[in-house]
Parts: C-alpha cells; structure tokens; sequence
C-alpha cells in the first residue's frame, strides 16, 4: 500500500497573529512558520501504517511557494520516503489544492492519501473532503483512530455527537484529527538523512489545473475586541457579581 | 434563484442547528427551500415544513441515506443545485463534512463557517482561530456556503405549512459502510445551545475531578465543556472539546475553570456573554478575556463556588 500525504505550511499555533494595517491579510513577514498541526499527525500515521509493515512507502506533498518545501522536508526526517512540491505562489483556495491533489493523485497512484482536516489558518476544512469528491473516492474526515485491514479501514471519526465509526475500501481519503496519535520529534540524524531524499518539483502551470481564486478577500480586520474585566478578590465576590451586576445565575 | 438549505436532522427529528442555517439561508435570499435527506424521516420533514422561512421542503428517503453519508448526500444535493444560486448548511461536523464535496462537484469554491451575511454574494468570516475576520466576496455561480450556528439566531419553529415535494433517490456509493455510532447521552442541555457553559482544563487533574464541575454544571442547567488538554488527557468525552477544532460555544455565561486560554481554546468561546476564568496562574491569558477574573486554587474555589450557590434563594434556568 501506498501513502501519499498532504502538507501545508501556516503561521505557527503559537504564534499571535496581527492584521496588517492596510486591511489586506495577517503578517507573516518574519513570523514563525510551521506544518499545520494535524497534517503531523497525518504524517504520523502513514509513517507508522509503514513501521507496521502494512504500508510500502509514503509519499508527502505540499503544495505552495518556494519556503512550503520546509514542511516536505520536515515529513521527510520523521519518515516519510520522498517527497513532491508542486509549486504555485499567491492565494490558492482549496478547491485549487484538491486540483492539483488530484493530478499528483493520477500520476502516483496511491492507495491511501491522507492530511490534516483543517488548517489553522484559513480554518477553511475543505479540501480531503474535495478531494475525494474530485476522485470519487471515499471519505473519513476528523479521523481519530484508524485500523487497516487488507484492502479496507477502520475508522473512528470525532463528530458532534460523540463518536461514529465506518469502514471504507481503499483507495479512499482519510483527514486526520489532532488526537488520532502523537506525532514523533525528529531526531538530528533523520534530519540529516532527510536532506538527501528526493523532493520532485512539480510547477503548478504543468499540471493543466486552474488555480486563479474565485473568491475575493475584499478586507481582513480585526475582531472586536473584549472590554477588560476585573479580577474578584473570592468565591463569594465572584458569585455575588454574576448574581446581581451580571444577571446572569 | 432561490437558496437551498440542507437540514441536519437524526431522521426523528430536525437537530436544532438547522433552525440557525435557516436564518441564514433566509438573510441571503427569502426563496428559502430545504430538502431533508434521510430514512422514515417525514416527521423530521414535516417539523421543517413549519419553519416559517422555508417555502417549499425537497424530501428524499432511502435505506442508504439513513446514517447521513456525504458520499450519498452530494449527489442528491448536486442534482438539486441546478435550480439554487446558494447552498446552506451548518458548519458543523455534519455540514463540514458534507458541503466541501457538493462544492467540489459543483466546481465552486466553499466559503466557510461565515459569522454574518452582508450582501447575497458577500460573506463575514473568521480567521486565525478567530484572531481575524475577513470579507469574502464569492464570484462564483452557485455559492456553497458553511454557517457559524452560533451567529445566528434559530427561525421560529413553527406557523409554517411549506409544501412537501417527494424526490428521487440516488444511487448508493458502495464503498463506505457506516459502522456504529456511540452517542453520549446527557439529560445536561446540548453545548452547542446551553444557556451556562463550565468548562474544564487540564488543572482538573483528573477525570474523576470533573465531577466538581459536574455539581456545579447541575446547579445551574449548564452544559460540560472542556478544552483540548483535558480531553486529550482523556479526562473526559471528545464531544465536549470547545475550542478551534472544536465546538464554538456562545452562552450567556462560559466559566473557564483551570484552563490556561490557549488561542485555540479562545476561538470557541470568547464570544461567550460574560465569561469567568477560576485559575491559580494569575498570568494565564484566560484572564485577558475574562470579565470576572478569580485568582484561586480551583480544588478550594469550586466546592465554595458549589456552597455559595446553595446559598442563593432562586438561580435562573
């Protein structure tokens, strides 16, 4: 079986993000940049679906400007085999990227693809789920536990509800939770070794797929910000103020 | 072009979130219709009937559509789209994990989880966990487009008596079988709707600890959150995760007990009323949020928050 997983490379979860005064976007000019935290875990899994001898080769990819390299390379020291980054810069929208999957889909054809269900910067929670419309594949989205077996999974999927599980035949897509395993530090010597896997470079423009954005960000803002609230000196203060100034017990 | 709405419902009955995409879908256009795709679902069609916004409820019934599979759902809404310049539902799991795919098949780009409606083409949404808010303008045809639940108030849920259309099914995708469901049952109201939310962090400790939060929950017909810490710990259920990744929460009242305020447990509830943090760091950024502020080990203050609350003749329900 063969893995092939979708990175991407966002302002870090740490990070304190900041409009930009001219209203055009956040800034990201000297601000820290990492993979987006559930496309880990997506590299986690396919890599330990690999440990486990039940996968032949992962594949991670990435989609985006020269510096999205950092995050296949980052895939590449905790495991993943080699690597391909399709290169495109400016505003790509996910119906874009599913685009693009699609064709890295139909020339490596893989049995699995899997990446993180949402990204943390435009928390947009698109594209596993476009992709798979695009191949008529099927879906296990918010995945937080995944059984292989010969040609089928096992997935648990985190939904409002509580839990729900399906079976699905491969090939199919998978969009990884948070909690679907710990993703693994890579270690100074796989670094190592990562620079020297492969990483195709794919342009964008080559592979025939529109990518011009159909939605226009006409402003980005700040959101309203809370007025600042006092600290009560006890329990009994505290529960007094919700009483009487608050209203709202 | 009139708007479609997608109903959520559990084949019995409308889940309440698709009385806000309702609201919605009637802010961008008044022609709301809504089609309600499902398994001996007609009461459930029947309840959407009555919502007064909605003109004209598209039934469709099959053995296949009823655990509510995307890759049986699209097609059906796929075939409808044709006569529809819009595409609502909740952003939910529900409507996260379906619209994307009627999206794709639609070749039009999804805007996402919106907050607010501004034109029929132009849409508010947040951002960064919320640390921002952009206006997207959709230049597409047909606009497939997600709702905040929170944002928007439920329709009224009754005095309508749209007509009830029977459409065909479609076929079947074969290579998803749905397994099981567990639900977590809870007589606690929902924590998507719930009036109070209290919420536990990873100072809890514990599971059994949450039973703390449990009495007072109780005491004040409020629901049970968590942040991620907690429920990755495995303190508690991931269905009470409030966060980014999580639920959006907006009650009139979110207390925060024991969780530090991570950006991303601050996108899921600092839209909340009033809100109050109890945490021993007196530098933990839920402060910086919070309208009442409680410097305090939680194992002293949520026994005396308990007895205070006995003390008090009436609490609002």
């Amino acid at each position: 079986m063969k893995i092939l997983v979708a990175v991407k490379r966002v302002i870090d979860y740490n990070v304190q993000i900041r409009v930009k005064e001219d209203g055009t976007g956040v800034v990201t000019d000297n601000v820290k940049m990492s993979t987006n935290p559930p496309d880990d875990n997506a590299i986690e899994e396919a890599v330990k679906i690999k440990e486990a001898g039940k996968a032949t080769e992962v594949v991670a990819v990435t989609v985006g400007e020269e510096k999205a390299q950092e995050t296949v390379r980052k895939a590449l020291a905790v495991g993943a085999d080699r690597g391909i980054h399709v290169k495109v810069d400016g505003i790509l929208e996910p119906l874009a990227v599913s685009k693009i999957l699609q064709k890295i889909v139909d020339k490596e054809k893989p049995d699995l693809v899997f990446m993180g269900k949402q990204a943390i910067d435009d928390d947009c929670n698109q594209t596993g789920q476009m992709l798979s419309a695009l191949l008529n594949w099927p879906q296990a989205t918010f995945a937080s536990k995944i059984d292989v077996k010969d040609n089928k999974l096992e997935v648990t999927r985190e939904i409002d509800e509580g839990l729900e599980t399906i079976e699905i035949n491969v090939p199919a897509i998978v969009t990884c939770d948070l909690r679907l395993n710990e993703p693994r530090y890579a270690s100074l010597p796989n670094i190592m070794k990562a620079k020297k896997k492969p990483i195709e470079e794919i342009a964008a423009s080559d592979l025939g797929v529109d990518v011009s954005p159909r939605l226009e960000q006409l402003k980005v803002e700040e959101p309203p910000k809370r007025k600042a609230g006092i600290k009560v000196a006890n329990v009994a203060e505290l529960v007094q103020k919700l009483k009487n100034e608050a209203k709202v017990i | 072009m009139a708007v479609l709405l997608i109903a959520e419902h559990n084949n019995k009955e409308l889940r309440p979130f698709t009385l806000n995409a309702a609201t919605a879908a009637s802010q961008i256009d008044s022609d709301v219709h809504a089609v309600i795709i499902g398994q001996n679902s007609a009461d459930a069609a029947k309840q959407l009937s009555e919502l007064p916004v909605v003109k004209k409820v598209l039934s469709v019934e099959g053995a296949h559509y009823e655990n509510f599979t995307a890759e049986n759902f699209a097609p059906v809404v796929v075939k409808l789209a044709e006569n529809y310049s819009h595409i609502v539902c909740s952003a939910n799991t529900f409507g996260k994990n379906l619209m994307p795919r009627i999206a794709a098949h639609l070749d039009t780009s999804q805007v996402s989880d919106i907050i607010k409606v501004i034109s029929p083409d132009t849409f508010l949404r947040p951002i960064y966990a919320g640390n921002a808010f952009a206006t997207i303008k959709s230049n597409d045809p047909k606009k497939c487009v997600t709702i905040r639940p929170t944002s928007f108030d439920p329709c009224e849920s009754t005095g309508g008596s749209a007509p009830i259309e029977k459409v065909d099914a479609s076929e079947e995708f074969s290579n998803t079988k749905f397994i099981k469901r567990e639900e977590i049952k809870s007589d606690r109201p929902e924590l998507g709707t719930a009036r109070i939310v209290v919420s536990g962090g990873r100072g809890m400790q514990s599971g059994d600890n949450f039973k703390l939060i449990t009495e007072i929950a109780d005491k004040l017909g409020a629901a049970i959150g968590a942040s991620r810490a907690a429920v990755d710990a495995g303190y508690i259920s991931n269905d009470h995760q409030v966060g980014q990744t999580g639920k959006v929460v907006v009650p009139d009242l979110y207390i925060a007990v024991g969780i530090s305020g991570a950006i991303q447990h601050l996108a899921g509830m600092k839209e909340s009323k009033v809100i109050v943090a109890i945490n021993k760091d007196g530098e933990a950024p839920i402060f910086s949020v919070a309208d009442y502020g409680l410097e305090a080990d939680l194992f002293e203050a949520l026994p005396q928050f308990m007895e205070e609350l006995n003390k008090l003749n009436t609490i609002q329900k």
